[in-house]
């Protein structure tokens, strides 16, 4: 039992224009996207093409294909969106950097662990703030970018969490085992929100920022009637052995503790499901949707979720119950990784200190930073939660821009702990991790730029010039790795040269 | 399998209390304290802070206006 597994995170961002507020979005965040390109060297057209031939947004885990017909055009991601001019890059760091909707997104490369999944997450945040900074400015007001989930005007938009799973686990024992886990991992997920309900229509604090918009507990749609468990099925990857769990419940998080134990502690409960641990009836939620908010709305922590079997527990109970869970198997099978322990030790740590000592986790969770923050604001103030500057702390502490936001002023001062230094944020905002294909795509953009005619997660399509183009399957995310591909990459100074040297029948 | 159907028909249900603004939560409820050592840094930041904030905190938030995403 363990921690790693083939993971990644995608972020779509907040982005305006101060004192332009009905600027068209998507031109906004074309904007952003073609900034970065050009500032790094990659705005090349040929770079701009996603590889589309094997994606199936509307492939259903459940084992039947929605029809074109009846999808909302929303939940068309593979039409490509050329006519529209949306923006798409392929990164050097293996990243996907692109107009999502009606928001810049950054698709972190595929990484083995949470630790480098927080890293390349981070590295994100810097590369938006990267491309507002080069992007162009309207009237002298710079385009402005939020690691945030809401506008407080009705509108939400996602981080979402990529696992690589068994295909043989089979689906329902996934949907039983993370449903209760999901409902109460706010408690140290959620980055907090002023605002309780839609449009922000009560000026009360909760703990998540996207608790307000799940309607349903299993389904399809990602930007309609919201499902706690998102069924999309596309593994990117050999479909007989893998799914890939696409979690669409979480809060972007601008602290690394946040991020890292959000992706660890559900690696855990994955590994869990996968070891066929029998999540029976106890841990049922008898209304799981109503219990997403319920449990959020009460940032004393106290309140007390109906179970199916007539129990009632709070969000910490249930969250120590996942705790042993992993510590027992983890025990049994022998967990001797060293992130498979620091995981385990701060999901514990953390439980007892959002129980005993709420404001001490301002150091690592989000909505502790937030909320303390903004009691202190109310206190010398003598104001309350209808104060219309912490409706603006609210908003600015996700302000990816390190002189302005707030989350990283808390950083500077000490208050908010830091993972990593700024060095190793650097160098993940231009380099892949090693350990996945996401090495062979990044160093495939690095190093021949010009004869890259598209990308994808399982391909990589050569133009070296011939009558066709070559495209070289990625399938397996492990393979492609820098122990696997380094030395051929590293030999190969032209692409020419790498498809040689990979067709080559020793290869 | 049992558990399978109603897993299933969990999924196409819709509570009838799922309406996020439920009246019997408790809203008001304070959060523990801290102690008032880390009281007083939090207020040292507060001047800091201040310095960051955008000028005309209603304006700035009310204009922050988005198209939904995933």
């Amino acid at each position: 039992m363990t921690v790693h597994r083939v993971m990644g995170i995608e972020t779509e961002y907040g982005v305006s224009v101060p004192g332009h507020p009905t600027m068209n979005a998507m031109v906004t965040s074309s904007h952003v996207v073609n900034s970065y390109a050009r500032q790094v060297g990659l705005d090349r057209s040929a770079l701009a093409h996603w590889d589309y031939a094997r994606e199936s947004p509307l492939r259903d885990a459940r084992g039947f294909d929605m029809s074109r017909a009846d999808a909302d055009p929303s939940q068309l991601t593979d039409e490509p969106d050329d006519e529209l001019g949306l923006a798409n890059v392929i990164l050097t760091n293996g990243a996907r950097l692109y107009v999502d909707h009606a928001h810049p997104e950054y698709s972190s490369p595929e990484v083995t662990n949470p630790r480098d999944a927080t890293l390349w997450d981070r590295a994100g945040a810097l590369i938006m703030h990267r491309a507002s900074e080069m992007g162009p400015s309207f009237d002298g007001a710079r385009i402005k970018l939020y690691k945030n989930n809401v506008d407080n005007k009705g509108a939400s938009y996602g981080c979402h969490e990529n696992y690589l799973m068994r295909r043989e686990t089979p689906f329902n024992d996934i949907v039983r085992g993370l449903i209760p886990f999901f409902v109460t991992r706010q408690i140290f997920t959620g980055s907090g929100r002023l605002g309780v309900g839609q449009e922000a229509q009560r000026k009360e604090f909760q703990i998540s920022q996207r608790a307000d918009y799940f309607e349903v507990e299993v389904g399809l749609e990602t930007t309609l009637k919201r499902p706690l468990i998102n069924t999309r099925d596309e593994p990117h990857a050999d479909p007989e052995k893998h799914r890939r769990l696409h979690v669409i419940v979480g809060d972007a998080n601008l602290s690394d503790t946040a991020t890292l134990l959000k992706m660890g502690s559900t690696s855990l409960v994955l590994a869990l499901i996968e070891s066929g641990y029998a999540f029976d009836a106890d841990w049922e939620i008898a209304h799981p949707v109503a219990e997403l908010t319920r449990v959020s709305y009460d940032t004393s922590l106290s309140h007390l979720i109906t179970m199916r079997n007539g129990q009632t527990l709070r969000a910490l109970d249930i969250q120590y119950r996942y705790l042993e869970a992993a510590k027992n198997l983890c025990e049994r099978t022998g967990a001797h990784d060293e992130q498979t322990i620091e995981i385990l030790q701060l999901w514990e740590t953390t439980l007892h200190s959002l129980e005993n000592d709420l404001m001490s986790c301002a150091s690592t969770i989000d909505w502790v930073a937030k909320y303390q923050l903004m009691q202190a604001y109310m206190k010398r103030d003598k104001s309350n939660w209808s104060d219309p500057r912490l409706a603006l702390v609210d908003l600015q502490y996700s302000d990816v821009d390190p002189n302005r936001g707030i989350a990283r002023a808390l950083e500077v001062k000490g208050s908010l702990r830091r993972i990593f230094t700024d060095a190793e944020v650097e160098q993940a905002v231009s380099e892949p991790p090693s350990d996945t294909r996401a090495y062979f795509r990044g160093e495939c953009v690095r190093k021949y730029p010009e004869n890259i005619a598209a990308a994808s997660w399982d391909s990589v399509v050569f133009d070296t010039g011939g009558d066709t183009l070559l495209r070289v399957p990625t399938l397996d995310p492990l393979r492609g790795t820098k122990h696997g591909v380094g030395e051929i990459l590293g030999r190969s100074d032209s692409a020419r040269d790498l498809l040689e040297a990979l067709q080559a029948p020793d290869q | 399998m049992p558990t399978q159907e109603h897993s299933q028909s969990k999924g196409n249900r819709r509570d009838s209390d799922d309406e996020s603004l439920d009246a019997d939560v408790a809203l008001d409820k304070p959060a523990q304290t801290g102690d008032s050592e880390l009281d007083s840094d939090v207020d040292a930041i507060l001047g800091d802070i201040d310095e960051l904030l955008e000028v005309n905190a209603e304006d700035f938030v009310k204009s922050f206006v988005q198209k939904g995403g995933q």
